[in-house]
């Protein structure tokens, strides 16, 4: 069969109280102004690719909520990534089960021989006041598929698929509706009872004998059930992330399965399911490499990494659901086309370049050298992951943001250059000269129907 | 290899200049107008005995036209000029050379901008498609940068040096309340200055210029023929410009306490002129206080400070209007306001006035050189203009 090499998550650093909300217990990641979908599976792809060998073949990328309705938002990711321009590339979505489905499927393909990129992400927004807004949350996750076994090997499965209407929503409608739950529990229990039998039964394998259970679907109340009756211990169930910034879309099977990995040992049997449109069912076993394909971040270090004082009328501008006073600026500029074709390298990857001659970073990349003024001696310099820190920076109260006020530093890297940028993800009384950080791809802002995506530094998380 | 410079071989013989502000009632064409009829009835010349005209605005208008069209300028050469914040001064520049080629007996040098008319706070800028990395960081807070530099390199307390901002807004104010022409003409008590609303940085509303509309115009000609139009011209002893090359945004080397591209214009600008003392030499200067921080720093890249004690001048009154070394007696940007494409040329009106003794209220007891100093752009990345002129 096929197997999990390596694999990454990210959870934004905003979360929504549900006290803002009106009313209720715990919070819900949210991602920023400047993310989505396609931002988070490059943060989450960022920290699968740490350190893996070798190209992948086939890129997929699952959401409900594409940043574009026609146009691949695999590509950016994949341009974000630097794969190499031979890689497929595939948006998959429709269903928040489609995150699981996709993982399936990468396998799959690896067991055909590709290596296969799955990433899965998704910004679930409700209607507000509505049930999906409190309990959905915002986050990634990412895996590396290979024909090996990994440090998690796909041992059994059981799929199902059952027209039926429990969540939907056209192009028309900006929010999706859920039919009534108790209809949905009387439809995929015993759904989830029979993919689950079968996914075990291919695994050669009992309830009992599961380290972990990841349980995920549209409906909580077949869950719940699904967990009493199969008397799952605390272990099994775990610290469910869902549990901790909400329902994460396509992205929450991933996600749970990620922390279930952060947690393994080897020999442990993890099965992860997903309800929704029929269900999907799959059992891994660890295997004795699994320290060695973790990611940097734990699911659980980026669930505490965070700031939760975010007012809901914020949140309701940043998902655009709000109109708003504009700011007193001209509204900006669509990015062009061909300038953004030029730049690919550095917009989408931020690649700088390094002279041959006097061996100084030049951010953005030059053909004259900044340093010697040597003339076209540069070779490309990959800066994304590159050590930075904040060299010095300014609180700009007259910028727009939607979230103010900016932090605009001037970041000077490790390997050399440097570079002015704005800061993400910052509390600006807490900034200071020296400051570690890191470049994390964003979403701008939209004008005239393009996203301009575009790389800032945040403090390191 | 250095500029080999004009010195004394050009002179101004007329100028005007509009009161600056919001001038809701009248347009860039209107204000070019006003400028432009000041200037030849200050040079004693009509319209039709100028050879060529150089126009400076940012974003008024595109093309020689917007001179053009409004004067009614009758068949001759009209060039529209930018250089961002430093356009006015690079009218006065291109247009004395012309007649320093002797390819035009008598021109005019004016600038223009209207920024009042958008709507929106602040510049607006007008860039070309791009990719969309372009940085969004504000003026205000670029120059910002500055404070917290320069009190760190040099040991300098952030309150102490609060004092000595709030001392370069209080000390233009005080000068811009004697100037009908200026944008505030209001004298601004120092605990209002530091009060004042936070805008980027350490800096507040009153560290910054006055955003304005204005137009500013100076007619020009060969030193030898000066006395033929005005009895007290005013000669040019060094024009100098510079424009960077931007390493201060890529190189970790730069510090944010210095404007490279102001030294290098300043070294040029003394050479032309033959000055080797600045802090002696020059009696009076108009600079480019865009940010209060701008100005401290301008002090010692044009060298009127040593490095490191431009603050304790600025504390100790060197640079008051009746200080050893009065900066912006007209009120400077801060407080005649700052219409882009004109201020240039209004740095120059007070030289003007100056040199000429018209300052009135205002007036410095018998100036020698006057320095004018005109920048574009922001720590790291910027375009400097120095002009030495005299009697």
């Amino acid at each position: 069969m096929a197997g999990i090499e390596r694999y990454g998550s990210y959870v934004p650093f905003f979360r929504l109280t549900r006290a803002a909300l009106g009313g209720g217990k715990g919070e819900r990641a949210v991602a920023s102004y400047d993310e989505d979908s396609a931002s988070m599976a490059v943060e989450a792809a960022r920290e699968a690719l740490r350190g893996s060998e070798g190209g992948v073949d086939t890129l997929l990328f699952s959401t409900t909520s594409p940043p574009y309705a026609e146009k691949l938002n695999a590509a950016t990711v994949a341009a974000a990534l630097q794969l190499e321009e031979g890689v497929c590339a595939l948006d998959l979505g429709g269903s928040s089960r489609t995150g699981l489905s996709s993982l399936l499927a990468a396998l799959d393909l690896a067991s055909s021989g590709r290596r296969v990129l799955a990433t899965t992400a998704d910004v679930v927004v409700g209607a507000p006041s509505g049930p999906r807004e409190a309990a959905g949350g915002d986050a990634a996750a990412a895996f590396v598929v290979g024909s090996d076994d990994g440090i998690a090997r796909l041992i059994g499965r059981g799929a199902t698929t059952r027209e039926v209407l429990d969540v939907w929503r056209t192009e028309q409608m900006p929010f999706a509706r859920q039919w009534e739950d108790r209809f949905g529990a009387e439809v995929f229990e015993p759904l989830v009872q029979a993919t689950v039998d079968e996914a075990l039964e291919d695994a050669g394998c009992e309830m009992k004998d599961l380290a972990r259970v990841v349980a995920d679907g549209t409906n909580p109340r077949v869950l719940k059930s699904f967990a009493k009756k199969a008397r799952l211990s605390p272990e099994q169930i775990g610290a469910d992330p869902s549990m901790r910034i909400g329902r994460a879309g396509a992205a929450a099977a991933g996600l749970g399965l990620a922390a279930a990995l952060d947690e393994a040992k080897p020999g442990d049997k993890i099965l992860v399911f997903c309800a929704a449109d029929g269900v999907d069912a799959a059992v891994f076993e660890v295997t004795s490499s699994v320290d060695q394909g973790r990611p940097r971040h734990s699911v659980g270090s980026w669930i505490d990494s965070k700031r939760s004082d975010l007012a809901y009328t914020s949140y309701l501008k940043w998902r655009e659901i709000l109109p708003f006073e504009p700011p007193r600026r001209p509204d900006p500029d669509r990015p062009a086309a061909p300038p953004m074709q030029r730049a690919e390298r550095w917009k989408f990857a931020f690649v700088g370049s390094r002279c041959g001659n006097c061996d100084s970073v030049n951010l953005p990349p030059q053909r004259v050298c900044v340093v010697c003024q040597a003339v076209d001696q540069m070779t490309a310099e990959p800066s994304a992951d590159a050590e930075c820190r904040v060299a010095t920076y300014t609180i700009d109260r007259l910028a727009y943001s939607l979230q103010p006020p900016i932090v605009a530093a001037v970041v000077d890297f490790t390997n050399g250059g440097r570079f002015n940028c704005q800061l993400t993800d910052v509390d600006p009384d807490s900034v200071g000269i020296g400051d570690e950080l890191e470049m994390t791809f964003r979403r701008f802002f939209t004008a005239g129907g393009v996203h301009n995506y575009f790389w800032k530094a945040r403090p390191k998380r | 290899m250095a500029s080999k410079g004009i010195c004394d071989r050009v002179a101004i013989v007329g100028m005007g200049c509009t009161r600056f502000g919001e001038h809701w009632d009248r347009s860039a064409a209107d204000l070019l107008v006003d400028a432009a009829q000041e200037a030849y009835a200050s040079a004693g010349v009509e319209a039709d005995q100028v050879d060529a005209y150089w126009l400076g605005t940012m974003g008024s208008g595109i093309s020689g036209l917007t001179a053009a069209e409004p004067l009614k300028i009758q068949y001759k050469p009209v060039t529209r000029l930018e250089n961002m914040c430093a356009t006015g001064s690079e009218a006065i520049r291109n247009a004395a050379y012309a007649v320093a080629s002797g390819a035009y007996d008598l021109v005019v040098a004016m600038g223009v901008e209207k920024l009042k008319d958008s709507g929106y706070s602040g510049l607006v800028g007008n860039a070309p498609p791009g990719d969309g990395t372009e940085s969004g960081m504000t003026a205000p807070a670029n120059f910002s940068l500055l404070a917290p530099a320069y009190a760190e390199k040099y040991g300098v307390e952030l309150e102490t040096l609060r004092d000595v901002l709030s001392k370069i807004a209080y000390k233009n104010h005080y000068n811009g309340a004697r100037n009908q022409k200026a944008q505030f003409q209001r004298e601004v008590p120092l605990d209002v200055i530091n009060a004042s609303p936070k805008v980027a940085g350490m800096l507040g509303i009153m560290d910054c210029s006055g955003v304005s509309d204005g137009a500013a115009a100076a007619v020009i000609c060969r030193a030898e023929d000066a006395h033929k139009y005005n009895a007290k011209p005013i000669f040019i002893k060094a024009l100098s410009f510079v424009a960077g090359p931007a390493e201060g945004a890529k190189r970790q080397d730069y510090d944010f306490t210095t404007f490279p591209e102001v030294v290098a214009s300043a070294k040029d600008a003394y050479e032309q002129a033959g000055i080797e003392d600045p802090r002696e030499q020059i009696s009076m200067a108009e600079v480019h206080d865009c940010f209060t921080p701008t100005e401290l720093v301008l002090m010692e890249d044009l060298g009127f400070s040593p490095r490191g004690k431009a603050w304790q001048d600025t504390l100790d009154g060197r640079f008051d209007l009746k200080g050893a070394q009065p900066v912006n007696p007209d009120g400077g940007l801060k407080s005649f306001g700052h219409p882009i494409g004109a201020s240039g040329l209004r740095m120059m009106y007070e030289m003007w006035l100056q040199l000429r003794g018209e300052a009135g209220e205002r007036q410095i007891d018998s100036p020698k050189l006057g320095l004018t100093h005109n920048l574009g752009g922001g720590p790291g990345r910027a375009v400097s203009f120095v002009s030495v002129v005299g009697l």
